[in-house]
């Protein structure tokens, strides 16, 4: 079975945020909620480089460890999702996810949180592959007909790569080789404990 | 002549120069038809991950998104809040209330109900007006509702999840959350009556010297003197006051994410939160104990308000004294059962 991972090749990276508009677009991510955005480090210096992130789909995932209503799931694929209807918007995820991904929606005054919204890894939801409930809670199910997540599949320079981790690592060691430099594989340490070495 | 001299030189200067560079080309061309960005090597100058974490724990950059917060890349903070919340609060908050449990069973067991040595007398004195009781209740109340919304968080997943199943967990966790959030107020407002109202009485004073050094008579038979209320309430006032206004600021903050805070406020915030919310549940477990099922005749002074006053005379006596000063001074008659006001 394949474990489904994200890699940001942040060589190749060119901050055009497509990847951002293309989740958006599919998934209709609510306003004011990005399950994916563009960190440039060390803008306009010697050295910058853009990284797309979002959830990285963690092995052993804190935001699965803290839920105190137990709501996240890991898929077959180790793809992390989450129920809403169990969701309680406690905002604890938000606390332990290192790399920032769980967003709420604003339901009422002041800091009141909706049910948490994450990154899918165009998986959807609890709810029965492909039906209006899942797409209307958690977007598109790219998964269940056989296609990769579109954030990744319309990367113009092919930086972001979804895919199985072995294969996507292999191509990004590839690229390394070639072309000399890399780096690294962004969150990779913080998310599955393994790095890329070339 | 030294200027015919120095252009000769010069001119010798520049012929090997000019003869070093062609060599240096000659030399350089197989590199250069091998790799045509030899020379540009972005590899020195790219930001590495590893740096970045090890300087500052985290990576942060800039994004062109309007929610700051998104311009975190990696927190690895996180990380040590879930082993905080997941292993540490839960052995904290474990010991803490199975432990006060324990000791209380042990107590109960050994010293049994205390009473009230001279039995009742049948004549009561006004102990706590029904403001006092009314803002004592308030708290109370809410309290009891908070430590097990609060506990639930903390436990429920473990505890109460496996026997109702997660659709009804989830509902009765997110009732509880509302009632968290919103009891925090009438909970805080409690409080600062409480301070209010009894601050001046808990000022610590010599008598509670001798309390503590007779045991304060949960431990052994005396029974130091002690006004209205006597050292181990004062303790338990200031730790309700501090405590409760830690965990009420800690609260505030939570309940109000990011406004002035970063992840890292969020997380200290509940790490306070939970850590004292655990400890003051411990300490008001040994409180409520003491006022029910430990002390025969306590219950009364928060019950209806009037004690009786023989229990009054054995745990309260320079309390007792004051009051009967009091009335003899308005030329009632020594402490009749209800004239008598409470302060």
């Amino acid at each position: 079975m394949a474990r489904l991972k994200f890699l940001c090749d942040a060589d190749r990276c060119i901050e055009c945020n497509a990847c951002v508009t293309a989740c958006k677009n599919e998934n209709e991510v609510p306003w004011g909620i990005n399950r994916r955005r563009v960190v440039t480090i060390n803008d306009g210096k010697p050295g910058e480089r853009s990284i797309s992130m979002a959830c990285m789909h963690c092995t052993d995932a804190p935001c699965k460890a803290v839920c105190p209503v137990d709501c996240f799931y890991n898929t077959a694929d180790g793809i992390v999702l989450h129920s809403k209807d169990l969701c309680i918007g406690c905002g604890y995820c938000f606390y332990a996810c290192p790399f920032g991904a769980p967003q709420y929606p604003r339901v009422g005054n002041f800091g009141s949180r909706g049910k948490m919204d994450k990154c899918t890894y165009c998986a959807g939801g609890p709810e029965p592959d492909l039906t209006a409930a899942e797409y209307q809670k958690y977007g598109a199910n790219r998964i269940a007909e056989g296609k990769l997540p579109l954030c990744a599949e319309m990367c113009s320079t092919k930086s972001l790569l979804a895919g199985d981790g072995e294969i996507i690592a292999a191509i990004y060691k590839e690229r390394v080789l070639k072309r000399g430099y890399g780096s690294g594989a962004w969150g990779w340490k913080t998310a599955y404990r393994e790095t890329i070495d070339v | 002549m030294t200027r015919t001299g120095h252009d000769r030189r010069w001119s010798a200067r520049g012929i090997a120069a000019a003869l070093t560079m062609l060599l240096a080309l000659l030399l350089a061309l197989p590199a250069a038809t091998g790799s045509a960005f030899a020379q540009v090597n972005p590899t020195t100058e790219a930001v590495r991950e590893e740096q970045l974490m090890q300087a500052l724990d985290r990576v942060t950059g800039r994004v062109s998104i309007p929610d700051r917060k998104a311009a975190t890349l990696i927190q690895v903070e996180g990380q040590e809040w879930r082993a905080y919340h997941e292993r540490t609060l839960a052995w904290i908050g474990g010991i803490a209330i199975l432990g006060m449990l324990a000791v209380l069973a042990v107590f109960f067991l050994v010293r049994g109900r205390i009473r009230t040595e001279a039995g009742p007398s049948g004549r009561t004195i006004v102990r706590f007006r029904w403001f006092e009781r009314f803002v004592h209740w308030l708290t109370a109340s809410c309290f009891v509702i908070l430590a097990l919304s609060g506990l639930n968080v903390a436990f429920g997943k473990s505890l109460l999840l496996p026997l109702i199943g997660p659709e009804a967990f989830s509902t009765f966790s997110m009732a509880a959350k509302y009632a968290h959030n919103y009891l925090s107020f009438p909970f805080t407002l409690g409080l600062v009556l409480m301070f209010f109202i009894w601050a001046l009485r808990n000022i610590p004073s010599r008598v509670d010297v001798t309390w503590f050094a007779q045991g304060g008579g949960i431990v052994g038979k005396a029974h130091p003197p002690a006004g209205k209320f006597n050292a181990g309430q004062k303790m338990l006032f200031w730790l309700v006051i501090l405590v409760g206004a830690a965990i009420a600021v800690s609260g505030y903050i939570l309940l109000f994410p990011f406004y002035g805070t970063t992840i890292a406020g969020m997380q200290t915030a509940q790490v306070v939160h939970g850590l004292l919310g655990v400890l003051l549940t411990a300490v008001i477990l040994g409180h409520i104990y003491i006022g029910t099922l430990g002390m025969e005749g306590a219950f009364d002074a928060m019950g209806n308000g009037e004690v009786d006053l023989n229990w009054a005379r054995q745990h309260h006596s320079l309390w007792v004294a004051e009051e009967e000063r009091k009335a003899t001074v308005e030329g009632k008659r020594s402490v009749p059962p209800t004239a008598v006001p409470a302060e």
